[in-house]
């Protein structure tokens, strides 16, 4: 033991952190704040540190190279001995992370901690959560599946639509003309040392502004935050009702961590690594490219954006979302810190998280995009079918073989691009059915061209079927009159 | 002693050192710029994009729109399979031909041709378009993008280098004089 504290000494005296480190560790922190809210940007650190580990691990075997990554994770995935768990743990870990910045960085905002003096610590924290999306991308394109390569093909497309410069980044963004070997190394490069670098950076002075400004005080209704006499309020608070960092916070941010890693851990042993999915051959076009979880709603939102308004939203959105984000402790830096008497802010978390949530999971089942096999793998129910003409089997014929199946719904199978069809002869008259089917619109194609009378004729007659037993079918009026007239 | 001339002299002395450092610098950041942009300056170099066989035409029958595939021209040894490039063939009448990217006109992502009711359909967002590449429906704010053709002894060509995108067609790329 005397060996120990001679050994410690020899070091600060060299070092000389003892002093400040203990200093860290006695900082009063607000009573109420060793609370299981403030445990999200420790247990982000954590995580961090986690990550970095087992990104290490996985070097080792990892080629960045276009022609062997996807082998190379075959061989972590297969040979190599719990290489797949090093895998699952990395890629666990990157969702943990994720989850976690967006938690810490609600709670940030709920609480009201942005405001004076904490601005910078913020701002720095606004760079945390894009940089945390840079490593979750560019952690996709490393594992260099089809997923990675149609995913960059989203990428480069969107980057072309800048105007003037876009054909400029996209050669900078993938390195060359085509998406290849220059691609994924520069994506290497950016996972591994560029994002990674920054983030020390970042997190570190981060971490630093909050010892030395102190962890934001538990927020009451009513307290307000003004820039000449916060300090002094908070140091008084601190001085009257303080506890030592060490240990009244600090242990429910160790227990929180590890229940976080361990998480992390038992998501890895149940559900296993991610991917890789199909080779990255550009040739093999069988394929129906999705990006990960936390991209979900951006690919829900590009469907859904009027063409023309695509471009301008695509490329001015997300700067204005963080210039909103960047100027916002500029913008209500003082005042009310409580989210009881912040009913705006309390609003904009609601409508995010809506929003977010409702695009991600339209985004898992892409209700906008044609079921490529539906006109050869779903049946038409055979009660559609029952007591029907000839003429009307064939019709239905029509409907499979022309893959009309892909876009339909019919019996809740089949695609949902356009409308389902159980009910569509109580909406459109035969002549409509006509005119749609030939002249399509309102976002259907136009088979004028690709059907003969016959067949239209069939898939009409078919599709005139289709209505609840008890209703009648759409009629012109004044069609019956016209045909009343003929006799 | 120092005395306040003294710091002034070191203090001039310092920023002549920083003033050296920031030319230096200056000079290096020449050539680390050429470096990082040279994937924007290399399409002026031969070789970049060029005529490129996609083999004989009894490989496409007339009235059919087949798959095709050729070697990207400009290539790495550890691009793999990512250099082989895929694009749609149309025989539109045995005489003239269609030559389609594989890549949606609003995304990237790769259309599949469905012969049955003549459309090209995209998995990711529901574009589809007709036979000769033009808008059908969907996100797409234009047709395919088509690459220039031209028939060699028995064989058909495409004039290809660079993956189109929204922001570039795949025709327009620069000395191309015999397009069209």
């Amino acid at each position: 033991m005397r060996l120990m504290g001679q050994l410690g000494e020899w070091f600060d005296q060299r070092l000389q952190l003892g002093r400040p480190i203990r200093e860290v560790m006695e900082h009063p922190v607000p009573r109420q704040t060793a609370s299981w809210w403030y445990v999200f940007g420790s247990a982000a650190l954590t995580i961090f540190m986690f990550q970095f580990v087992t990104g290490i691990l996985l070097a080792l075997v990892y080629v960045p190279s276009a022609g062997e990554a996807w082998s190379s994770l075959q061989t972590l995935n297969h040979q190599i001995t719990l290489g797949w768990f090093i895998r699952a743990l990395h890629g666990w870990g990157s969702n943990f992370m994720l989850a976690i910045v967006i938690i810490h960085m609600v709670q940030v905002f709920l609480f009201g901690a942005y405001k004076f003096p904490r601005e910078l610590t913020w701002l720095l924290g606004v760079f945390l959560l894009l940089f945390t999306l840079g490593m979750a991308f560019t952690g996709q394109v490393l594992r260099f599946d089809q997923d990675a390569y149609w995913g960059l093909g989203i990428g480069a497309s969107i980057a072309s639509r800048v105007p003037v410069l876009g054909p400029a980044l996209v050669k900078l963004l993938l390195g060359g003309p085509i998406i290849a070997g220059a691609t994924l190394s520069r994506f290497f490069a950016l996972h591994v040392f560029v994002i990674p670098g920054l983030l020390i950076g970042f997190v570190g002075l981060h971490v630093l502004m909050v010892l030395k400004l102190g962890v934001n005080e538990w927020p009451m209704p009513g307290r307000i935050v003004r820039r000449a006499t916060y300090v002094r309020e908070y140091h008084e608070l601190t001085a009257k009702e303080g506890v030592p960092f060490v240990p009244y916070a600090i242990w429910k941010d160790i227990v929180f961590s590890g229940f976080i890693l361990l998480s992390i851990a038992l998501c890895a042993v149940m559900l296993g690594p991610f991917g890789p999915g199909g080779q990255p051959d550009p040739t093999i076009i069988q394929t129906a490219p999705k990006p990960d979880s936390f991209f979900l709603w951006i690919y829900a939102l590009l469907s859904y954006l009027p063409p023309a308004a695509e471009t301008p939203i695509l490329l001015i959105a997300p700067l204005i979302g963080i210039v909103v984000l960047l100027v916002l402790p500029f913008f209500a830096g003082e005042g009310e810190k409580s989210w009881k008497r912040r009913p705006i802010a309390v609003l904009v978390i609601l409508v995010a998280a809506v929003s977010l949530g409702t695009l991600t999971h339209l985004g898992q089942h892409t209700p906008w995009s044609p079921v490529m096999d539906a006109w050869s793998g779903q049946p038409i129910p055979a009660e559609y079918l029952k007591n029907r003409t000839p003429l009307e089997h064939e019709g239905a014929l029509v409907f499979q073989s022309k893959q009309c199946h892909n876009c339909h719904s019919l019996a809740g199978e089949g695609g949902q691009r356009g409308p389902a069809l159980d009910r569509v002869a109580v909406r459109l008259t035969p002549d409509q059915l006509v005119r749609q089917v030939i002249q399509g619109g309102g976002n259907m194609p136009a088979y004028g061209k690709n059907l003969s009378p016959a067949e239209t004729t069939a898939l009409v007659k078919f599709l005139e079927t289709l209505h609840p037993a008890g209703q009648r079918p759409a009629q012109d009026a004044s069609r019956a009159i016209a045909e009343t007239d003929q006799h | 002693m120092t005395s306040s001339k003294d710091v002034s002299r070191r203090g001039f002395f310092a920023k002549i050192g920083l003033l050296f450092n920031g030319m230096v610098g200056a000079a290096l950041a020449v050539p680390i710029v050429r470096y990082l942009a040279s994937p924007v300056t290399r399409e002026r170099k031969p070789g970049y994009d060029s005529w490129l066989p996609l083999g004989p035409l009894d490989k496409f029958p007339a009235g059919e729109t087949r798959l095709a595939t050729y070697r990207n021209p400009m290539v790495n040894a550890w691009d793999g399979e990512t250099a082989d490039i895929a694009c749609w063939v149309r025989n539109v009448d045995g005489k003239k031909f269609q030559v389609f990217a594989v890549n949606c006109a609003h995304l990237g992502c790769p259309v599949r041709w469905f012969p049955q009711s003549n459309l090209f359909m995209c998995p990711c967002h529901g574009g589809a378009y007709y036979q000769d590449g033009s808008r059908a429906s969907g996100p797409p704010e234009r047709g395919l993008f088509e690459y220039p053709y031209k028939v060699q002894d028995g064989k058909l060509l495409i004039h290809a280098g660079e993956m189109p995108t929204p922001g570039r067609s795949a025709s327009n790329s620069k000395g191309c004089s015999s397009c069209g």
